[in-house]
């Protein structure tokens, strides 16, 4: 008789037997890189006038990827100006038809070449492949589709109204989602007839290359897109070159400020997407165990480099205790490591410097009083990488609670009330996003209707579709991206018949 | 017997007899969020070493199962032997945990297995509908421990369970339990037709407080078995009773579980869910007949680097 009883086995005693998962590196085979890039003007590789060069590393293994140039004062020059005329002289002519023509066939292009731009979005950038891959890439390809739509039928989206493009759009995008940022900027502006002068992150740039070499692939008319790399003084020179007709920045409030400050005094047009600290509300009726998954994925996807990362947990109190010990729980089974391998769920912290932006306030946090507690995860001896992090009996007051982070480090906060909740949640200068778990609908739209915030997440997290505009209030700036609501900043409209 | 539990007054709790009178509680159920979790499992490569390990681990925990009303002694004593010595040109793969019969074909299974270490499961308690009195699947049960059946797997009343009456599906279960003496109990909740996560989850949080050993997804009768999230749905649940209770429950999964690849990813799932802990026969079962050859054939391909054909394992 088989009846060892199974019963009174100690709870956390080891049977022994370890499931082990093998390294899957995708390989990197699949891009090729240059030496060095130059900036891409009128539709061809061009030199930066300075002749300055810097370089891009891997974040994870900190080996150098390639030499990219630097663009200065005449290289925007030249980029608004080859911008300028492909709008006087092809594309703001072109019928929007033929427009979508172009953008279907760069959304395929995307398509075809997914694997490459993941991989090389993966090793220029640090996030995981499993992200880049079905992610980042889908999503920037979904946008173009998307926009494709719209070329032709922009009179009805905005009925009553006569649109017209705005001209040659100056876009500044950052490094935490270099190709789905390209994507919702260029995508949106080139549907409603603008050209498009482009800087993408400087410790990033190499999709945008790859984006680059991909236009001339598909033949798109020289001077439509342009793609001027380099650092802040390069930004600095397109939002400040009077060329420019609508600008458009996806990055840090800091910068998004002085933008908006030069913008006003030219009077041009301005949509800024910026920082967030959101509020991740979970009610005590919640779906317990998927709402541990929710927050996981809300604050370590993409190791945090999210504007609308929930960073902020706001959890009932009745649940707390039990709510923390299943996410330190769940935490322990998340991978850390190579981001090209494709078990990895959190990858390289994107730079040296942002590095040691996460390390110094979490630090503050634990100064300031917050539990800390990091999974007793190996991390690979080079690169640059953070162990996810959950402080917990963390306050309003503390800095780690008021500060955005901008890396894989999880606040917890205690509630009482739902009003309560709506109070902590607003008492930041961000208005971004934010996430509420209940099983209550009648809560979820009680919430919703309070929080100031730009994005409401109800049962899920981080989930974005080119048909549903993205954008926030107060701090983390104005504007939408996506959407029919993703066209209107690309557009000037006039009650119909009233353009002269 | 009355019942230990108020189904008006805690409408989604149950209260094990191991708490002293404090219910469980209950937690709802995200249909789309689980189903996401689930996916996430099928992605992790385990590859060489690890990857026998998983296959030789996936056959011990297999209930080696024949479940037909055309079942005789000699189909019996063919699955048997392949039980206990899945693949003679390797005797050093492991036996099954167990067989599993209708209760008429117990004898011969005992018999069969006689010396073994391989278990007699049966399925018993008016299976697979359950739809007979109380006192005929107590019979049932009696009937199938006496012939020597170790472990029995049963079903809960679902005709109970749909119209609110819990705590009639709880004293069931509490009845079974006595009948089964010293035999292990494996309770079917037949999530196929439970219809939403939430009721497999409160299911789950009922069996276990009933004193089920293990909770089991499937007949295997009905057209929707054991899927990825059901199995997750239920892991959850097992880990929110151990915390609750301090007491151990095993999950067993069954029904549609055919390739050596979609064992795996049951491993991982649970693996990731209840821990190492959980990877062994004691609390984690497969119900399967045509899983053990293909992880036969999976581990000859480890060990060979070849494919051989489905006819140099016994069709049994």
């Amino acid at each position: 008789m088989a009846n060892d009883d199974i019963h009174p086995v100690a709870k956390g005693q080891s049977r022994g037997f370890s499931l082990d998962y093998a390294p899957a590196p995708e390989s990197a085979s699949v891009v090729s890189i240059a030496d060095e890039y130059g900036l891409f003007i009128d539709g061809e590789f061009a030199e930066p006038e300075s002749g300055e060069l810097f370089a891009t590393v891997s974040p994870a293994t900190e080996e150098r990827l390639s030499m990219v140039a630097s663009g200065g004062v005449g290289d925007v020059d030249r980029a608004v100006g080859a911008a300028r005329r492909a709008y006087d002289g092809v594309w703001g002519p072109m019928p929007g038809r033929e427009r979508a023509k172009y953008l279907f066939r760069i959304a395929r292009q995307l398509q075809e070449r997914a694997r490459e731009f993941a991989v090389l979005e993966t090793l220029d950038g640090g996030k995981p492949i499993k992200e880049s891959r079905d992610v980042d890439i889908p999503l920037a390809a979904a946008h173009f589709f998307y926009y494709a739509g719209w070329a032709d039928k922009l009179e009805y989206a905005f009925p009553g109204r006569d649109v017209a493009p705005r001209g040659v759009a100056g876009q500044i995008i950052p490094w935490n989602f270099p190709m789905m940022m390209l994507a919702w900027k260029v995508a949106p502006a080139l549907a409603a007839g603008n050209t498009v002068v482009l800087k993408p992150a400087e410790t990033t740039p190499l999709t945008a290359l790859l984006f680059a070499r991909l236009l001339q692939d598909v033949g798109l008319p020289p001077g439509v897109v342009n793609i001027v790399t380099g650092a802040g003084p390069t930004g600095e020179a397109l939002v400040d070159h009077p060329g420019v007709d609508k600008l458009a920045f996806t990055g840090s409030t800091a910068v998004g400020k002085r933008i908006q400050k030069v913008a006003l005094a030219r009077g041009v047009p301005v949509t800024l997407e910026l920082g967030g600290k959101a509020a991740h509300i979970v009610f005590e009726d919640a779906a317990i165990d998927q709402a541990v998954e929710g927050v996981i994925n809300g604050i370590y996807f993409n190791q945090g480099h999210v504007c609308c990362a929930g960073s902020r947990l706001l959890v009932q109190e009745s649940i707390a205790e039990s709510f923390v010990d299943r996410l330190k729980r769940r935490l322990a089974t998340v991978r850390v490591g190579d981001p090209l391998d494709k078990n990895t769920d959190v990858g390289a912290i994107n730079s040296s410097r942002q590095l040691a932006r996460i390390t110094e306030l979490v630090e503050v946090g634990v100064a300031e009083g917050a539990e800390l507690y990091q999974p007793d995860c190996g991390l690979p001896d080079r690169g640059f990488f953070f162990r996810p992090t959950i402080l917990s009996h963390v306050e309003q007051t503390h800095r780690i609670a008021r500060e955005e982070v901008f890396g894989p480090v999880l606040s917890v906060l205690t509630f009482r009330t739902p009003e309560e909740a709506v109070a902590k949640a607003n008492n930041t200068p961000y208005g971004l996003s934010a996430g509420i778990w209940t099983e209550k609908g009648s809560k979820i739209l009680w919430m919703a209707d309070r929080l100031d915030a730009g994005i409401v997440w109800a049962n899920t997290y981080n989930q974005f579709d080119p048909a549903s505009p993205f954008g926030g209030y107060k701090e983390s700036g104005f504007g939408r991206e996506g959407g029919m609501h993703g066209l209107a900043p690309y557009l000037s409209a006039a009650p119909t018949g009233g353009r002269s | 017997m009355t019942s230990e539990l108020d189904p008006i007054a805690s409408p989604s709790g149950f209260t094990p007899r191991s708490t002293g009178g404090i219910g469980l509680w209950v937690t709802p159920v995200d249909e789309v969020a689980i189903e996401a979790r689930a996916r996430t499992f099928t992605t992790r490569s385990i590859k060489k070493t690890s990857k026998r390990a998983a296959l030789e681990l996936a056959i011990s925990c297999i209930d080696l199962t024949t479940l037909e009303g055309m079942d005789t002694p000699g189909r019996v004593s063919a699955l048997c032997r392949k039980a206990i010595t899945p693949d003679p040109a390797d005797p050093s793969l492991p036996s099954t945990a167990a067989v599993c019969v209708y209760p008429s074909m117990v004898p011969s299974a005992a018999a069969f297995t006689a010396g073994s270490s391989v278990r007699v499961a049966s399925v018993a308690g008016a299976f697979p509908s359950g739809m007979s009195s109380l006192e005929v699947r107590l019979a049932d049960i009696r009937d199938a421990v006496a012939a020597g059946a170790d472990e029995i797997d049963i079903v809960i009343g679902r005709g109970d369970f749909f119209t609110g009456r819990y705590g009639r599906v709880f004293d069931d279960i509490v009845a079974a339990k006595e009948a089964c003496g010293p035999a292990h109990l494996k309770v079917i909740l037949e999530t196929g037709e439970l219809g939403t996560y939430d009721q497999i989850r409160r299911a789950s949080m009922l069996a276990m407080a009933a004193g089920a050993d293990f909770i089991k997804t499937s007949t295997g009768k009905v057209a929707r078995n054991a899927t990825m999230p059901i199995a997750l749905c239920m892991a959850e649940a097992i880990r929110d009773y151990v915390e609750q209770t301090g007491e151990i429950v095993g999950l067993k999964v069954a029904g549609g579980i055919r390739t050596a690849k979609q064992a795996w990813h049951y491993l991982v799932l649970i693996n990731e869910t209840l821990g190492p802990d959980w990877l062994t026969p004691d609390r984690f079962r497969i119900g399967a007949s045509s899983l053990l050859n293909d992880a036969l054939l999976a581990i000859r391909k480890l060990d060979t680097g070849r494919y051989s054909g489905p006819d140099y394992v016994s069709i049994d």
